[in-house]
């Protein structure tokens, strides 16, 4: 009995070897694209949107604190690095002193157009998807814009969308991605407008 | 590829194949200025600081492509010997250095504070001066860039009201 339940053990292990030898060196997208067949519990847009704006790739930049966080772990930022007056650091050691306009390969410093702080009233850390949404279209906390403009920066702006490609920390290591594939929160971003931008209650 | 530089004021061509190489390696070992020193290679310690339009850039992080065009400034560039930049002056009047390694890079970070800020407090020197001295001359480095201000208002022109 034993030795047949080996047998089973091994040749189970063995299926799935086979499974991901046979994925292995496969480029496809890493991320599943997820049909609503796929759950009984189907994913609205809104937790799909929510999923990616509570990711650490984004939250990291919107602190409650002044000061930015890093990595996965989201830890503050090395060296006393703060918002200083202008979302950018301090009057001579500037985000720009070492964040350029695109990632650094070389030496592991992540970078994109406009790299920055959001402004402070937009704080996202420590608030709950509910509160993020709100907060999201609060012209007094999203800095005036209509929803509709909202909307285009949470599906256009480059240093949003740099979430997809957060480049490589300093061990050559990359960073994680959201969650969901940008085309995914795209889609998903652009449906929760169009219907009307509902914040469920939960 | 071939980019034009501007270091120190004077014209430079340089032929490169990685356009992403970082500036600090053509500034050290193309263009043979060897004030600009290597610490950690990942913006971390500040010890290849340099300026590029006047300010403050940590160049093992900044690919050579993005400097074309632009002015760059090393610590050969700040100031020489006759004519010493007041941080230069500042850094020789109290004898700050320990082992040197890290200094072009704190002088290059004071002299662009000084520049944005000419008389920095206690506290505007903390936010802004966050270089790695291994040596811990920190105290030292605190009194010299007091008095590269004091110099450096000695020396401005006083402009009419
Ligand atoms: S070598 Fe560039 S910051 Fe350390
Ligand atoms: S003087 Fe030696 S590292 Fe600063």
């Amino acid at each position: 009995m034993r030795k047949k339940q080996t047998w089973y053990a091994l040749l189970f292990a063995s299926v799935i070897g086979l499974f991901a030898v046979a994925n292995y060196g496969n480029d496809a997208s890493e991320y599943i694209t997820v049909t609503p067949t796929d759950f009984a519990n189907e994913e609205t847009p809104f937790d799909t949107m929510m999923r990616v704006l509570t990711h650490e790739r984004c939250v990291n930049c919107h602190p409650n604190d002044h000061i930015p966080k890093q990595g996965d772990d989201s830890h503050p930022h090395y060296f006393g690095m703060a918002r200083g007056t202008s979302n950018m650091g301090f009057e001579a050691t500037r985000c720009t002193s070492c964040h350029q306009s695109e990632n650094n390969a070389y030496s592991g410093v992540p970078g994109a157009p406009e790299w920055s702080l959001a402004p402070a009233q937009m704080y996202w850390e420590g608030l709950n998807r509910i509160e993020i949404a709100k907060s999201m279209l609060d012209p007094e906390r999203n800095g005036g814009r209509t929803p509709e403009e909202t909307m285009h920066h949470l599906t256009e702006h480059e240093l949003v969308l740099w979430a997809w490609d957060p480049g490589v920390d300093a061990s050559g290591i990359p960073r994680e991605k959201p969650p969901v594939s940008k085309e995914d929160y795209i889609k998903a971003v652009k449906q929760w407008f169009a219907d009307g931008h509902i914040i469920p209650s939960e | 590829m071939t980019l034009s530089l501007n270091v120190n004021g004077a014209a430079q061509t340089v032929a490169i194949t990685d356009e992403n190489t970082p500036l600090l390696w053509v500034i050290r070992d193309l263009l043979e200025l060897k004030g600009t020193k290597f610490g950690c290679g990942k913006a971390a310690c500040g010890a290849c600081t340099l300026h590029i339009d006047g300010e403050a850039v940590r160049s093992c992080s900044y690919p050579v492509k993005l400097a074309a065009g632009k002015n760059i400034t090393t610590i050969e560039g700040l100031g020489n010997e006759e004519n010493p930049h007041p941080v230069q002056q500042a850094w020789i009047d109290e004898i700050v250095p320990q082992c040197g390694y890290c200094q072009p890079g704190f002088m290059m970070a004071t002299a662009a504070l000084l520049n944005k800020i000419p008389d920095p407090t206690d506290a505007d020197i903390d936010r802004n001066i966050i270089n790695v001295c291994r040596c811990g001359t920190y105290y030292r480095m605190r009194k010299a860039i007091h008095r590269a201000a004091a110099i450096q208002k000695e020396t401005t022109p006083k402009t009419e009201e």
